[in-house]
């Protein structure tokens, strides 16, 4: 437990010494806003036990919501990424209805077919710019009192709001409500022999799993001042499942890790290699599965049990 | 009878037979899904990534070697299958004592990499595979123009469906296939080699993508992306008709065809997600699928 606290004490002192190590802010937001989405994943897969291959869905839906709102009715920001949280925790509720009927395989594969629904409903609407997406996305202030256009400043509040929802997981997870959805992740008879209303818990972990993965979809629309088609694309499904499993899917930490690895390595290798990224991605998809499935976070805390 | 609600007869008989010609290949690819899940528990995402590697296996074939369409129609689901079969002795078989989620994810890597490799290399904008000669044309029938290619496309794909059915439900091979998906150390014990049964399957099921991907080079572009969009649907197909019954699929897959080639003449702004809609009204209707038992 030492160990832990000291690791979290050295990463939070390392957050808040980014823009004084001279180290990107916007990269560095980025990699914040993925790191949220695949905490939001991974609170689904790694303490419901739930594989979902849509979460693009949730990301895009609430990053479009949000950019709409600013570009095109001049909302704020702050009602916009909480109008853009509402639309993704609907959508959730609508796909978490309809696939919580069935399990496993065939959960992940509902949830494929319905987010690349979603995709197609992004693609054809009339006000998501279609293959352009929506481009100069201001980034406007903090309830009029703090202009968010300078990336420190822009920084520190995506540091803070992650900060929030890290602390936010950890709390459901340890409260009864995540004591109960990791009963239904072990043994789901028995949770309903015990009296649970399974479907209710499962379909609330959607839901929030779906907010919080909007909540980073809506600030990545912000940080990066656009929203595109690859937000709700069957790709960006698949990118946080692998963040999420290569850092340590059921840590906590993991998903940070691991979304920090994915976007370290699609921001710098791809200036190295161009399109093969996609390549070395699928691969590090195999060696994930067939070698190393506790992930990194995983691994290091089997180790540290064993010796 | 030249209208029906307003619509040319003719405009709505050429979207049926699209909407068939697209069910035939809905019905082979959740064929081969519907057989490798049975047996190996694995649902092969790269299924779409193998259908693509035949439609390029004949594309190069052809320009590279002269390889005609008739001989890829042998050579490319030959050549995928050992591939595929490859890929089950290296990679597949390690997963199969672990969570079916990992299988998923495994050959979701597998796609991926396929894509990403044919997109370096050969770009990601489309090119054309020719229509055979002997299958040019068209046919008047009267009260429709009838594309001979396409004809052939849905003539083959249903003979092949039915011929796999025939092969698993009523062939001492099946048999065997068959007794392997419901007891596999069963059947070892009695003296078959169940790995090697396993390997050919995937080998064949993928073979049988591969085919889909011959036969559709010519009616559509041939791209990096042309499977990955596909297998998205078939996934639907295969979630609405339930993966335990062969000839399940292959109605439910060319159903689905027909009413998405419906649906672009009524709706088509509709007609990408029509399918994605019906799977989720037969999942609030019936959770388990049509023909399905969970």
């Amino acid at each position: 437990m030492r160990t832990a606290g000291f690791f979290y004490a050295l990463a939070c002192l390392f957050a808040l010494c980014v823009p004084i190590l001279g180290i990107y802010p916007i990269f560095m937001m980025k990699l914040l806003c993925f790191a949220m989405y695949a905490c939001a994943f991974n609170l689904l897969l790694g303490f419901s036990g739930m594989l979902s291959f849509g979460h693009a869905a949730f990301f895009g839906s609430a990053a479009y919501t949000t950019a709409w709102l600013v570009t095109a009715h001049g909302w704020g920001s702050v009602p916009a990424i909480l109008a853009g949280v509402g639309i993704s925790a609907a959508v959730g509720w609508i796909i978490g209805v309809i696939a919580i009927r069935r399990h496993g395989i065939y959960f992940a594969m509902v949830t494929l077919a319905l987010a690349q629904l979603v995709y197609f409903v992004c693609l054809e609407a009339p006000f998501t710019g279609g293959e352009n997406g929506l481009q100069d996305v201001p980034r406007g202030s903090l309830l009029g009192v703090l202009s968010l256009k300078s990336d420190r400043v822009m920084y520190y509040v995506v540091l803070a709001v992650f900060a929030a929802v890290f602390v936010l997981i950890r709390r459901i997870v340890h409260s009864p409500f995540g004591q109960v959805l990791k009963a239904i992740r072990e043994n789901e008879p028995r949770a309903i022999s015990l009296g649970y209303d399974i479907n209710r818990y499962k379909l609330l972990a959607f839901v929030l799993s779906a907010s919080i993965a909007g909540l980073a979809g809506s600030l990545k629309a912000l940080v990066l001042g656009f929203t595109t088609l690859s937000d709700v694309l069957q790709s960006n499904s698949g990118e946080v499942i692998l963040m999420t499993l290569l850092g340590g899917s059921g840590t906590f930490f993991g998903p940070v890790v691991g979304a920090a690895l994915i976007v370290t390595l699609q921001e710098y290798l791809s200036d190295i290699v161009g399109g093969w990224v996609t390549v070395i991605i699928g691969g590090v998809f195999v060696a994930c599965v067939l070698a190393f499935r506790r992930g990194v976070v995983g691994e290091l805390a089997a180790l540290r049990l064993r010796g | 009878m030249t209208h029906v609600f307003g619509i040319p007869v003719a405009v709505i008989l050429g979207q049926l037979m699209l909407g068939l010609v697209n069910g035939a290949f809905y019905a082979m690819l959740s064929l081969g899904l519907a057989v490798i899940f049975g047996l190996m528990g694995v649902v092969n995402f790269a299924h779409g990534a193998f259908y693509t590697l035949g439609a390029f296996a004949a594309l190069l074939g052809l320009q590279w070697f002269g390889v005609n369409y008739w001989a890829a129609l042998v050579l490319a689901p030959l050549v995928v299958g050992i591939l595929g079969v490859v890929t089950e002795r290296l990679l597949l078989r390690h997963v199969y004592k672990l969570d079916p989620l990992y299988g998923l994810l495994l050959t979701f890597g597998l796609a991926l990499a396929v894509e990403g490799t044919l997109n370096q290399l050969f770009g990601s904008s489309g090119q054309s595979y020719p229509v055979p000669k002997a299958l040019q044309g068209t046919m008047n029938l009267g009260f429709m123009i009838l594309p001979i290619y396409r004809a052939w496309v849905i003539l083959a794909s249903l003979t092949i469906c039915l011929g796999t059915w025939f092969l698993i439900e009523r062939t001492r091979l099946g048999a065997t296939l068959r007794a392997a998906t419901e007891n596999a150390p069963l059947l070892q014990a009695f003296g078959v080699n169940v790995p090697l049964l396993v390997a050919a399957t995937y080998g064949g099921g993928v073979a049988l993508a591969a085919l889909a991907g011959v036969l559709a080079a010519p009616v559509i572009q041939v791209t990096p992306q042309m499977g990955s969009s596909l297998v998205t649907v078939v996934f639907a197909v295969v979630v609405i008709g339930g993966m335990g019954s062969i000839l399940g699929s292959i109605v439910s897959g060319l159903t689905l065809g027909i009413i998405e080639g419906l649906t672009k003449v009524v709706y088509p702004e509709a007609s990408n997600i029509v399918v994605f809609v019906i799977m989720a009204l037969v999942l609030i209707l019936r959770p388990a699928g049509l023909f399905g038992k969970e």
